[in-house]
């Protein structure tokens, strides 16, 4: 039975299944009605999820104790900067979206200079670090809610062959990381360094080069994300990251994505945005409130990680 | 305990104590009581079954056939039978206080006051056995030098801890203690079994063994090949009876001299050095700082920033699981991890050369597998080692650094080794070889001998014998007093 | 004197109170009086006990990211249930204590990932607390209020309640029998096992303390906020674990400081009101509370590394 060997073996699956479910729950109330609405919402708001997602992911995959909780920090200061810069002046999108990008790289290489400079472990780096970038963006802010230039707003909120173009950015960031992961030397450093730190650099792989790139490459995509997300709703807003901390970790977990490190999922990543977003629509047709969305989200992510080690301990 | 002194019903008796793990017979049918009042040295090699022995006596494993008994209390369990052990890794808690680990292993220490009783108990025992140790109960663990905690951590094995101590086990006790504290140490063990208590005592200084045991335990393959009382040993009949393991003087090839090897390209401050085409050995007892010396000089070498197109050192790692294997991993990726900047283009791996190479080095080196695609962990553990020489030989590195590689080996695969690195050796390829088997190790062209992680010795042509080794890694002076 | 600081690692976090304390003292000399110490701490002991919390969790070399979903959770109980029926309040909060002894023997028993089931719980946490208390209300339970609103002789309410935590739990952590085995646990647990100790019991048992004085945290919170929401107190996870690292704590090896943790709590929170006596804009006070906890580390490093170099 090689398709079902196939499919068990692809962890992504599952958070594929459980997005479709969620899907059917609401098309069984609806009738069928709003369907192409539904999935155009969903592709449009998992999209930040999944694109911060993705390099939560790859800072998960360099193993035990790697995390980085600067991530709504960092997408707000960039998402505020950004939008300072371009002042709602048409023909800045560029200037933006590169004033965002230098942000994200700024922002990763404080993160891996607390941690490898001060031996700080990841948590309170990337800790003391958001505390600081959150009082640049409250500085910068100022509370005015500057607004997108009209352009990058329409192209935030646009579609393009049917699809959301926030979707699309996102659709092509996980194409590189897949084929970074899959394809190149790169790749195939960070998935040893996070299997076994140490066994990774006796086999001569320069793991630190790897550890900060990785650091600075989450950051990187929080700055798009947060770029993104600022013109897509009008404007940067302080707390608008807020949300992305845990949602971060918890595509990443459910997307199949290994805790311990050393193996990365890039699919099961959408999936579980796709999932995160859609089991709310489904609670709130059914008239289920935030409470009973959020305890299901975590019974999940324990019940994964559960079965996850079950798994681990028979092979 | 005195009656049982007088009566001298044994404290432990072992009958027929079988351990196997897996295949291996780490202890193979041994017999052995130890009474009150004795002191009994244990020596032997590395992988003798010296600590399986200790760790069926306390309780650590459970015998695979016949039987462990504690016939002087009529207990079951070691720990309530007073045996103790003093491990040879330190196993106190580094951020507690010196009475608050006794409180540790101490559990009836309780209530109000504890810390009062805990305090006086270590104290007593700490100046019982090193007297002048100055060492403070309150003082956390961490801020005491090595030498230090190990004697807390005797001290905590002789202290009363609501029992009496009967059978107290110590596995290296004076590694990091200077010849004073030692002879101390040495004079309170004597005292101990005097008083009717019982010393299993493990070490790699022989004129310690000879000053206190009262009896001599010597193991080898899992069994014991001679108890005798010390008396009846010499240094010459005990490193006799200790020595030759199965060694076959098998290498016929005549020893290869200074000047067929190229230009010195390796020194390191520890004072290893080596020539071009070399095969250097590294020997001596376990965890006397090879390995370290091997970690030290590789990471020297190598940036943990950049990856050259070729690396000049390469490491083979021993310890499978902690230092080489990539465990989620397939055998192929195993294998290539290190030489894949070696065919990259543009940063893209070139998986045909990658596919080439693997199939190239599973047929020249055996790997026994149908697939190369299969996990790594689905080989056995000499299969495994197989693909980390693969990795490290098919790159283009000069220097290959081995890290006590052999160990759960067969036999088949340690010649197929043996003979593939005496023909990349005349290819110019230098090996700097640890193997805690004195076999593998007399293969070498020059041996450095490890001691307390210095070198003792540097031997070479026909200086490198199982005695000349043995000779170096035990300490043979008297312990000066 | 660097011997000193690294051999008393109570001393840095002392000292950093104390330095705080001195130019805050400097900016404003009005807040030298019983009532300007007072407001500087208000909220300060909410924070110490939510740290306390941590610091059992720390203690055991594990992590609690739903620290403070579950404190706003407490919260949001003791401001609905243990305000108009006391007794299934009571209850409820037990059943909570308990829930947090489980986590602790499920991570231990299946060898999980502290950081993730704590982050599941944390939605767990924070469920319960939306469909308690969909909107901000609630009201405390007046001996509640009174009891944080007390204003006792000399001290403030605040530093005395200060003084009295860390006391207690110094006491529970650092002196008892017990307290002594569960940093043991933290600091070489192999040699705990072979002792003999039962492992699951003890972990069980230090995130039960956890959630014991979560509980106490998100009580006190309300008994001076005299209201609830199910966001109130989300902060207070990563505060929690920056006030234990400031306090001298590590994330591993079992070393804590119960004084120190909330010494570090008290600093965090009068980074706060520091800065805005500052007349630096309130902006950067959240960024101030990050550059001291990096000031703080450095300082800790640049102390361990010359010791070692000394010895």
């Amino acid at each position: 039975m090689p398709i079902v060997k196939f499919i068990l073996s692809r962890t992504w699956i599952w958070s594929w299944v459980a997005a479709a479910g969620a899907f059917m729950m609401v098309m069984a109330l609806t009738q069928g009605r709003g369907a192409s609405e539904l999935a155009y919402a969903a592709l449009s708001f998992g999209a930040f999820a999944a694109i911060v997602g993705l390099g939560q992911m790859l800072v998960i995959t360099l193993g035990p104790g790697n995390v980085d909780l600067s991530i709504p920090a960092t997408m707000t200061l960039a998402g505020t900067l950004a939008l300072k810069t371009m002042g709602s002046d048409p023909n800045t999108a560029i200037l933006g979206f590169t004033v965002a990008i230098g942000v994200g790289i700024l922002a990763g290489m404080m993160n891996f200079a607390l941690i490898y400079l001060l031996r700080l472990p990841p948590i309170i780096a990337t800790l003391a670090a958001s505390l600081i970038f959150q009082s640049i963006a409250i500085w910068s802010n100022r509370g005015l809610r500057i607004k997108p230039p009209e352009g990058l707003a329409d192209f935030a909120t646009g579609r393009t062959f049917g699809l959301p173009n926030v979707a699309l950015v996102g659709l092509g960031l996980s194409i590189l990381v897949w084929i970074v992961l899959e394809r190149t030397v790169f790749g195939r450093w960070l998935l040893a360094a996070g299997q076994n730190l140490r066994a990774a650099r006796l086999a001569g792989i320069p793991v630190e080069f790897v550890r900060a790139t990785t650091y600075i490459t989450v950051a990187v995509f929080a700055s798009i994300a947060g770029f993104f997300l600022s013109s897509f709703s009008g404007g940067a807003a302080l707390n608008m990251g807020q949300e992305y901390l845990l949602t971060s970790i918890a595509v990443v977990v459910i997307g199949g994505t290994s805790i311990a490190g050393g193996m990365s999922n890039v699919p099961g990543v959408w999936g579980a945005s796709l999932f995160m977003f859609l089991v709310v629509s489904m609670l709130n047709s059914y008239g289920l409130g935030a409470g009973v969305r959020m305890m299901l989200t975590g019974t999940i992510i324990i019940g994964i990680v559960i079965a996850a080690s079950t798994r681990r301990t028979r092979a | 305990m005195q009656s049982a002194f007088q009566n001298g019903t044994p404290i432990v008796a072992l009958n027929h104590a079988e351990k196997h793990f897996g295949a291996v017979r780490a202890l193979d049918g041994v017999s052995l009581s130890i009474a009150p009042g004795e002191c009994i040295g244990l020596v032997g090699h590395n992988g003798a079954g010296k600590s399986t022995l200790v760790n069926l006596i306390n309780g650590g494993l459970a015998p695979t056939g016949g039987s462990v008994t504690f016939p002087a209390s009529g207990e079951s369990r070691a720990l309530s039978a007073g045996v103790r052990s003093v491990f040879q890794e330190l196993s106190l808690c580094p951020n507690l206080s010196v009475a608050e680990n006794l409180r540790i292993s101490h559990s009836d220490l309780k209530g109000a006051g504890w810390r009062k009783k805990a305090r006086a108990e270590i104290i007593q025992s700490l100046d019982a056995v090193f007297p002048d140790h100055g060492i403070g109960a309150d003082t956390s663990v961490d801020r005491l030098t090595i030498a230090e905690r190990q004697m807390v951590e005797i001290a905590i094995g002789f202290a009363p801890r609501g029992r009496d101590a009967r059978l107290v086990i110590l596995d290296e006790p004076t590694s990091s203690l200077d010849a004073g504290i030692a002879q101390q140490l040495l004079a309170h063990i004597r005292q101990f079994c005097a008083d009717g208590g019982a010393v299993i005592f493990i070490s790699h200084m022989m004129g310690e063994i000879f000053d206190v045991a009262s009896n001599i335990i010597v193991m080898k393959d899992g069994k014991i090949v001679a108890n005798k009382p010390t008396s009846q040993f010499s240094r010459a009949s005990l490193v006799e009876a200790m020595g030759h393991v199965g060694v076959k003087n098998s290498k016929a090839a005549v020893r290869r001299q200074a000047s067929d090897f190229g230009e010195e390209v390796l020194k390191s401050k520890d004072g290893l050095t080596a020539r071009r085409g070399e095969i250097i050995g590294l020997a001596g007892l376990a965890g006397h700082g090879q390995a370290e010396a091997l970690a030290r000089l590789y990471f020297s070498n190598t940036s943990s920033w950049r990856m050259g197109k070729a690396s000049n050192m390469v490491f083979v790692a021993g310890d499978r699981g902690r230092d080489g294997v990539l465990p989620l991993w397939s055998i192929l990726r195993n294998m290539t991890v290190s030489i894949l900047p070696q065919t990259a283009r543009r940063g893209l791996v070139d998986r045909d050369a990658e596919k080439r190479t693997a199939a190239d080095w599973k047929t020249r080196i055996g790997i026994r597998t149908d697939d190369v695609d299969n996990p790594i962990l689905s080989l056995s553990g000499g299969n495994q080692q197989k693909v980390l020489f693969a990795r490290a030989l098919a790159s283009h590195a000069s220097i290959i650094i081995m890290d006590d590689p052999m160990r759960g080996v067969d036999v088949g695969t340690k010649q197929d080794v043996y003979d593939m690195i005496q023909t990349e050796a005349a290819t110019g390829r230098t090996f700097l070889w640890y193997s805690t088997e004195t076999e593998e190790v007399c293969q070498c062209d020059r041996v450095f001998v490890f001691r307390d992680g210095k070198i003792s010795a540097e031997l070479t042509g026909d200086d490198i014998t199982e005695d000349r080794i043995l000779e170096a890694s035990f300490e043979m002076q008297e312990a000066s007093a | 004197m660097i011997r000193l600081f690294a051999t008393h690692r109570i001393l840095l976090p002392v000292v950093s109170l104390a330095v705080l304390l001195a130019a805050t003292f400097y900016m404003q000399p009005r807040a030298m009086s019983y009532f300007g110490v007072n407001l500087l701490f208000n909220l300060a002991v909410p924070i110490a006990l939510a740290t306390v919390a941590q610091m059992m969790i720390i203690m055991v070399n594990d992590i609690d990211l739903s620290l403070g979903a579950f404190v706003s959770l407490v919260a949001c109980v003791t401001a609905t249930f243990l305000h108009d029926t006391p007794v299934l309040g009571v209850a409820i909060l037990a059943g909570l204590i308990v829930a947090y002894a489980g986590i602790g023997a499920l991570i231990h028993r299946f060898d999980l990932p502290a950081i993730v089931v704590t982050l599941g719980m944390s939605f767990v946490w924070g469920g319960l607390a939306v469909m308690i208390l969909p909107s901000p209300g609630g009201a405390a339970p007046t001996w509640l209020r009174s009891l944080m609103t007390v204003k006792p002789p000399l001290l403030p309410m605040a530093v005395v309640a200060a003084i009295l935590i860390a006391g207690l739990t110094h006491l529970l952590i650092m002196r008892s029998g017990i307290g002594t085995v569960l940093r043991g646990v933290g600091g070489n647990a192999t040699s705990v096992v072979r002792a003999g100790w039962p492992v699951l019991r003890l972990k069980a048992g230090a995130y039960g303390l956890a959630g014991f004085f979560g509980v106490l945290s998100g009580m006190a919170l309300v008994g001076l906020t005299t209201a609830a929401d199910a966001n109130i107190a989300l902060r207070y996870t990563l505060l929690s674990i920056a006030g234990v690292i400031l306090g001298g704590g590590e994330f591993v090896g079992g070393r804590v400081s119960a004084v120190g943790a909330v010494i570090g709590a008290l600093t965090l929170a009068l980074a706060a009101s520091f800065l805005s006596f500052m007349r630096l804009s309130p902006d950067w006070q959240i960024g101030a509370q990050g550059a001291i906890l990096i000031l703080v580390l450095t300082a800790r490093l640049i102390f361990t590394r010359r010791d070692k170099e000394q010895s």
